[in-house]
C-alpha cells in the first residue's frame, strides 16, 4: 500500500512576489494492493511532479510517502534505489531506451543492474513482449524502434520484476488508438492481479479502466 | 540472455565513433608523455655516461684535427678521427705548470674487419697512466689489458673470446662495453703496445694514408686534469699560448655547456607536456560532459530500474577508465615503436649521446604514463558523474522533454 502524506513540491522560479513557485500543493493520498488509479490533468498541472514525488524519483519539499509503512525519502540512495528496484515499476514520459542494449537486455534491466538473472526472468521477458507484440523486435537496437514500439519496451521493462507498484507518466501518449486500448486493458489485469497501477493520462477514454479518478489542477489534486 | 560484458564496455561498443575519438585522444596524450620522457631520458643518460667516461678536463689535440673536424663531434660523439703529432710536442706540453694527470691516446682507423661492416676506430691507451678509459672498461666488468687483448664497444658484433684481426694481426676480444650512445660503441680499445703493433703494420701494409709516421714517437691526443690549485682554464691558456701547433680544448666545459642546453630543452618538454596534458584533459572533460548531457536519459532510466547513486558514478568511471587504458596501452606501443627503433636515427639528428634507459626504466615510465592517462579519463568522467548522479532522477527524466 502506497500513502503520501501532506506532500508538496515547490521549484524556484521568478514569479511576481517570490521566487518560489508551488508545482504540487499540500496534498494526501492512498491507494491499495489491486487498485488502479488515473490522474489527469492539462499540461504543466503537476501530475508528472506528484507521480516522481510518490515514486521515490523526487524529494518533496515537505510531506512524507509511505510504501508499505516505511518512509521512503527517509531511506538511503541506496536503500531507496534497492527499494525501486524490488518494488515498483516506472514508465516515464517520453522515450527511454539504453541505447547500447538490445531489446530483450533493456527489459531485463531491473534483472541485471543487481545480478540477478535468471532462466525465469527471460522466460517471464518473452513472455511480456509476446503480449506487447514485440517478440520480433527482441535482439534490435532501441535506435530502430518505433516510437509506440519504445513505449511498450518501457512498460515490459517497468513489469519484469512483477513490481507491486506501477506508476506511469503518460504512457499511450504516442501511440494509436488499438495499443492505447491494448496498454490500458493489459494495465486492468496488472491491477487485477494485485498491484498497484497509478495512470497519468490525457486520455478520456481512460476513466473507464480506473477504480479510482483523480485531477490535478494547477497542483491541487482531487478526486472525481 | 545474461549481458554479455557489462554494461560499461556495452556503452562503449555501442558508440563507436564517440569510443575511437576518445582512445585516440588518450594513446596521443600517453605517446606525448612516454616519446618527451625518453627522449630527455635518454639524452640525461647519454651525456651523463659521457662524462663519466670522458673524465679529463682537458683534451690536447694537433691543430690540423682540431681544424679540420669540429670539435664538438670530437668530445660529444666520441668521434676521434685520425690524426697525430710528435712527442716533442708531449714534451713541451708536460712542461706546463698545473697538470695533475696526463695521459696519451692513439688512434688508428681499422679497414673492414670481420666483425664489422664499416671500418671501426681503434684506441689505444697506456694503462700506466690512463684515467679515463681503465675505470670505464672495469665497471664494464673487464679487467687488466694484456698486449693483443682487445675491449669492443657495445654495438660491435664481437664478443668476448672472439679473436679480430686488423692489419694481419690478430687480436683477442677481453670484454665489452656498456652502450654509451656515441660512436665509442662502434671503437675498440687497445693498450699502448697493441696499437703501435697495429700502426706499425698498417703503414708497412700501406694501408695507412699517413706514410711516415713513427708509431714509437707519435701520439694523438693528450688528455690532461688539471692539479689541485689550478684552473682547466689556465692550463688551457698555457698550453694553447706556448706549445705550437696544438689545440687544448675544455672537455667537461663542452660537455656541461650541452648539459645547460639540455635542461632548457628538457624544461620545454616539460611545459610542451603538461600543456599536451591540460588541453586533453579539458577535451576529455567536455567530451564527458557532453555525453553525459546527451546520455541523461540513459541515466535517468538506470536510477528509474533501480541503480544507486554510486552504482550510476561507476558506470560512467568504468567507461572513462576502460578508455584510459585501451587509449594509453595503444599509446605505449605506439611511443616504444617510435622512440627504440629509431634511438640512432634520434641521436645523429640531434648529434647528442643518447642512450636509452633499461628495460625497468622504461616500464616505470610506461606505467606512470598510464596511471596518469587512467586519472586523467576518471578525473574528467567523475566530475560529470558526480553531477550527474546528485541530481534528483525526477529532475533529470523531464530534462531534454
Ligand atoms: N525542475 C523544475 N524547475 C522549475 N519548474 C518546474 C520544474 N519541474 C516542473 N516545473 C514546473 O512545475 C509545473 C508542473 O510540471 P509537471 O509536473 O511536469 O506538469 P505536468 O506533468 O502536469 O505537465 C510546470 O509549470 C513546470 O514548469
Ligand atoms: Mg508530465
Amino acid at each position: 500500500m502506497l500513502r503520501a502524506e501532506k506532500i508538496s513540491k515547490e521549484f524556484i522560479r521568478e514569479t511576481k512576489g517570490t521566487n518560489r513557485f508551488a508545482a504540487v500543493q499540500e496534498t494526501d493520498f492512498e491507494i491499495s494492493d489491486g487498485q488502479l488509479a488515473v490522474i489527469t490533468g492539462r499540461s504543466g498541472s503537476g501530475k508528472t511532479t506528484f507521480l516522481n514525488m510518490l515514486a521515490g524519483l523526487l524529494t518533496p519539499t515537505d510531506g512524507k510517502v509511505f510504501l508499505d509503512g516505511t518512509d521512503i525519502y527517509s531511506l538511503s540512495d541506496r536503500e531507496l534505489s534497492r527499494l525501486r528496484n524490488q518494488k515498483t515499476g516506472f514508465i516515464p514520459q517520453g522515450q527511454t531506451a539504453i541505447h547500447s542494449l538490445s531489446v530483450a537486455e533493456n527489459i531485463l534491466l531491473p534483472y541485471t543492474l543487481y545480478g540477478e538473472y535468471s532462466e525465469d526472468a527471460e522466460k517471464y521477458a518473452y513472455e511480456l513482449m509476446e503480449k506487447l507484440d514485440i517478440i520480433n523486435l527482441k535482439d534490435v537496437r532501441p535506435s530502430e524502434l518505433s516510437g509506440g514500439e519504445t513505449r511498450r519496451m518501457a512498460i515490459a521493462r517497468a513489469l519484469i520484476k512483477k513490481p507491486q507498484i506501477i506508476f506511469a507518466d503518460e504512457p499511450t501518449g504516442d501511440l494509436d488508438d488499438e495499443n492505447t486500448r491494448t496498454v490500458f486493458e493489459f494495465m486492468k489485469s496488472i491491477s487485477e492481479n494485485g498491484a498497484s497501477v497509478i495512470v497519468v493520462t490525457h486520455e478520456t477514454d481512460s476513466e473507464k479502466y480506473a477504480d479510482r479518478v483523480f485531477r490535478m489542477n494547477s497542483g491541487i489534486l482531487s478526486e472525481k | 540472455m545474461k549481458l554479455k560484458k557489462n554494461l560499461p564496455l556495452r556503452n562503449l561498443l555501442g558508440r563507436p565513433v564517440r569510443t575511437t575519438v576518445l582512445v585516440i585522444l588518450t594513446a596521443l596524450l600517453s605517446v606525448t608523455f612516454l616519446c618527451g620522457t625518453l627522449v630527455i631520458t635518454s639524452l640525461r643518460k647519454g651525456l651523463g655516461s659521457l662524462e663519466a667516461r670522458l673524465g679529463a678536463d682537458i683534451m690536447v689535440v694537433p691543430y690540423e684535427a682540431a681544424t679540420k673536424s669540429d670539435l664538438q663531434n670530437i668530445v660529444l660523439q666520441g668521434n676521434t678521427g685520425y690524426f697525430y703529432m710528435d712527442n716533442s710536442r708531449l714534451e713541451k706540453i708536460m712542461k706546463c705548470d698545473g697538470i695533475g694527470q696526463l695521459s696519451c691516446q692513439f688512434f688508428l682507423a681499422s679497414a673492414s674487419s670481420g666483425c664489422c661492416s664499416i671500418p671501426v676506430q681503434i684506441i689505444g691507451f697506456d694503462p700506466e697512466t690512463d684515467f679515463t678509459i681503465s675505470p670505464w672498461i672495469k665497471k664494464s666488468g673487464g679487467g687488466q689489458l694484456k698486449d693483443m687483448d682487445i675491449v669492443v664497444g657495445n654495438d660491435l658484433n664481437a664478443f668476448v673470446g672472439d679473436t679480430l684481426k686488423f692489419y694481419g694481426v690478430e687480436c683477442h676480444v677481453a670484454a665489452k662495453l656498456d652502450k654509451t650512445g656515441t660512436s665509442f660503441d662502434t671503437a675498440v680499445f687497445t693498450n699502448e703496445n697493441t696499437i703501435k703493433k697495429l700502426i706499425k703494420s698498417s703503414v708497412d701494409l700501406k694501408m695507412n694514408s699517413f706514410t711516415n709516421i713513427d708509431p714509437d714517437k707519435t701520439v694523438s691526443c693528450v688528455l690532461i686534469n688539471a692539479a689541485e690549485g689550478y684552473t682547466p682554464e689556465e692550463i688551457i691558456n698555457d698550453i694553447n699560448i706556448h706549445v705550437k701547433k696544438v689545440k687544448a680544448i675544455q672537455t667537461k666545459e663542452m660537455i656541461s655547456g650541452v648539459s645547460d642546453s639540455l635542461s632548457g630543452v628538457s624544461d620545454v618538454t616539460g611545459i610542451l607536456i603538461s600543456a599536451v596534458w591540460i588541453l586533453g584533459t579539458v577535451i576529455f572533460l567536455l567530451a564527458f560532459t557532453m555525453s553525459v548531457n546527451e546520455r541523461k536519459k540513459e541515466f535517468a532510466i538506470l536510477r528509474v530500474t533501480g541503480a544507486s547513486r554510486k552504482k550510476l558514478a561507476s558506470i560512467v568511471l568504468q567507461e572513462a577508465v576502460i578508455t584510459g587504458i585501451t587509449g594509453s596501452i595503444i599509446g605505449i606501443i605506439i611511443g616504444l615503436v617510435i622512440v627504440i627503433p629509431f634511438s640512432s636515427s634520434i641521436e645523429s639528428a640531434l648529434n647528442l649521446p643518447f642512450l636509452i634507459p633499461d628495460i625497468s626504466r622504461i616500464t616505470e615510465y610506461a606505467g606512470i604514463s598510464l596511471i596518469i592517462s587512467s586519472l586523467t579519463g576518471a578525473f574528467a568522467a567523475g566530475f560529470s558523474a558526480f553531477r550527474i548522479s546528485r541530481i534528483d532522477t525526477g529532475l533529470i527524466l523531464r530534462g531534454d522533454n
